[in-house]
């Protein structure tokens, strides 16, 4: 029961400081919005039931899955991608030599700064996003993969030739298993990267979506609907990292009984 | 025609900061089918490395590797190996680890489980089917990568010292349980061991190994009947042999 309790102290406090700071006047309230005015807003804009959030009312599912939508597909296209390379660049030298040098040159180039080109590419609407979101999931699933493949006991090889696999086999059936936990770590950090640069897209160059109500909402002094969609945001990418997790805790279950995360 | 034949066989390790090693020396051997041979030596005199140019996993630096009457190009399946780790593939269970081989070669789930079980009984690890490499001991993993390597059927099974980091008693059942397996199944077994009492138990043919770089110091073949009495007269007799060998080699080092 105690850990129960210390799981609420710190946000009861925080929100109850906060709530009391705002109404305290000492910032304007369309500056800086109460707690429960953002969960007025966010109830509204949810369910509809009294219209605070004007045309937003009720139609926070509809936001949701379109950003949702455009997270996946990014994420899903640079993780395919992602692995697919990064097991040829970690397994061959050839691919290495001939990849890696473009490849780490693209890297440091923040995914944002292709907005004006995936603009002009793609126009205004899923795939500019799409192409963003891809940018930023794709290198750390790429970085990941290159360290597990590289990374694999040269011996599970050996044994795998010894069974007389072929090389075909030997990357599917010994260095990719062997690379999972390495690969996984990249997909949790890619699922976030992709939530921010579907955000960032949705607020320059797509015109739906969480983070276009965010960025309109700005524009209207809505600092409730901001704060709301921040939270959604969060809470959106709170749950798909859940859903990485676990699908991880499944196919790494080897790994359970071994290492520090099965202590509990 | 002998299963094995090695001929003038040579390794050099060329090492950027250290530069050549010559770690085997002109070294020919034929094993013949059904042999169950040791490779006696001591650390670092390059036993290891002759066993990894019969798996196929090194290449000779001069010299020919023929396994039965075939040059040795890469790993196969004709020649199953335990390695001195067990290294399994810490993703599958018992089962899928003993017949990953038939997974390979395409054969479905119910056929394989149908044939790994002889292996599981015959190393004794029924009831542990499922569990993962790392909820077992380091002795039952060993027993995996016999089980595993038995399965494939290899005329040819090629052990690194995989009893080296078990306990005495471990290792005790399961050279027994090894001698057991290679009377039932006639295979030829070539055994890369630095104990000279686990050679004379194991072998009927003993090759002792000088140090680096390696060659063949001695070969010849050990009869004594089996169960092999490790105190008994006949035993020691050998013992004292290999031993007096192994003193020579050492004093060789000291006084160069």
């Amino acid at each position: 029961m105690k850990t129960r309790i210390e799981r609420f102290i710190v946000p009861v406090v925080v929100l109850l400081g906060w709530e009391l700071f705002s109404r305290s006047g000492y910032l304007p309230k369309a500056l800086l919005p109460a707690p429960s005015s953002v969960v007025h807003a966010l109830s509204d804009w949810v369910i509809g039931y009294d219209e605070t959030t004007q045309s937003y009312s009720g139609h926070w599912a509809k936001d949701a899955i379109a950003s949702a939508l455009r997270v996946f597909a990014g994420f899903a296209l640079a993780s395919l991608v992602g692995v697919a390379a990064g097991v040829a660049i970690g397994w061959s030298r050839m691919f290495e030599k001939a990849l890696e040098p473009l490849l780490q040159m693209l890297r440091p180039i923040p995914p944002v700064s292709w907005i004006p080109l995936a603009i002009i590419w793609f126009g205004i609407a899923d795939k500019p996003a799409i192409f963003l979101v891809f940018l930023g999931a794709f290198f750390p699933v790429l970085m990941n993969t290159i360290h597990g493949v590289k990374t694999v006991d040269k011996n599970l090889i050996r044994a795998g030739s010894m069974m007389g696999a072929t090389e075909r086999q030997l990357l599917t059936s010994f260095v990719l298993p062997a690379a999972l936990p390495s690969i996984f770590a990249g997909l949790r950090i890619a699922i976030g990267s992709a939530w921010m640069l579907t955000v960032t897209a949705e607020m320059v160059a797509v015109k739906s979506g969480l983070g276009y109500v965010l960025w309109d909402s700005y524009y209207f002094l809505r600092y409730d609907i901001v704060m709301a969609a921040m939270i959604s945001i969060g809470f959106l990418g709170f749950l798909s990292d859940l859903g990485i997790k676990g699908i991880m805790a499944h196919t790494l279950r080897w790994q359970a009984t071994t290492t520090v995360q099965g202590r509990f | 025609m002998a299963s094995i034949e090695l001929r003038n066989i040579s390794k050099i390790f060329t090492d950027p900061k250290r530069g050549e090693l010559l770690t085997l020396d002109n070294i020919s051997l034929d094993i013949e089918v059904n042999d169950f041979l040791c490779l006696l030596g001591p650390s670092g005199c390059g036993k290891s490395t002759l066993l990894n140019i019969v798996a196929g996993f090194e290449q000779p630096t001069s010299g020919t590797a023929l396994v039965d009457g075939i040059p040795i190009e890469r790993p196969g399946s004709d020649r199953g190996v335990v390695f001195q780790h067990p290294t399994l593939m810490p993703w599958l269970d018992v089962i899928e680890n003993i017949n990953l081989s038939l997974r390979l070669r395409g054969m479905s789930r119910s056929e394989r489980h149908e044939r790994a079980k002889e292996f599981i009984d015959l190393v004794g690890l029924k009831g542990f089917e499922h569990h993962f490499p790392s909820e077992l001991s380091g002795g039952m993993n060993q027993r995996v990568g016999i089980a595993r390597a038995l399965l494939m059927n290899p005329r040819v099974i090629l052990m690194d010292e995989p009893f080296a980091a078990l306990d005495a008693q471990t290792k005790l059942e399961m050279q027994e349980e090894l001698v057991a397996i290679w009377e039932r199944r006639r295979c030829t077994i070539v055994f890369v061991t630095h104990s000279v009492d686990e050679a004379l138990v194991l072998g009927n043919r003993i090759a002792v190994m000088t140090r680096r770089p390696g060659r063949i110091r001695e070969i010849f073949d050990f009869d004594l009947p089996r169960p092999r009495d490790i105190t008994s007269p006949l035993f020691n007799d050998a013992k004292r042999h290999v031993l007096s060998l192994i003193r020579e080699e050492s004093t060789k080092v000291a006084t160069p």
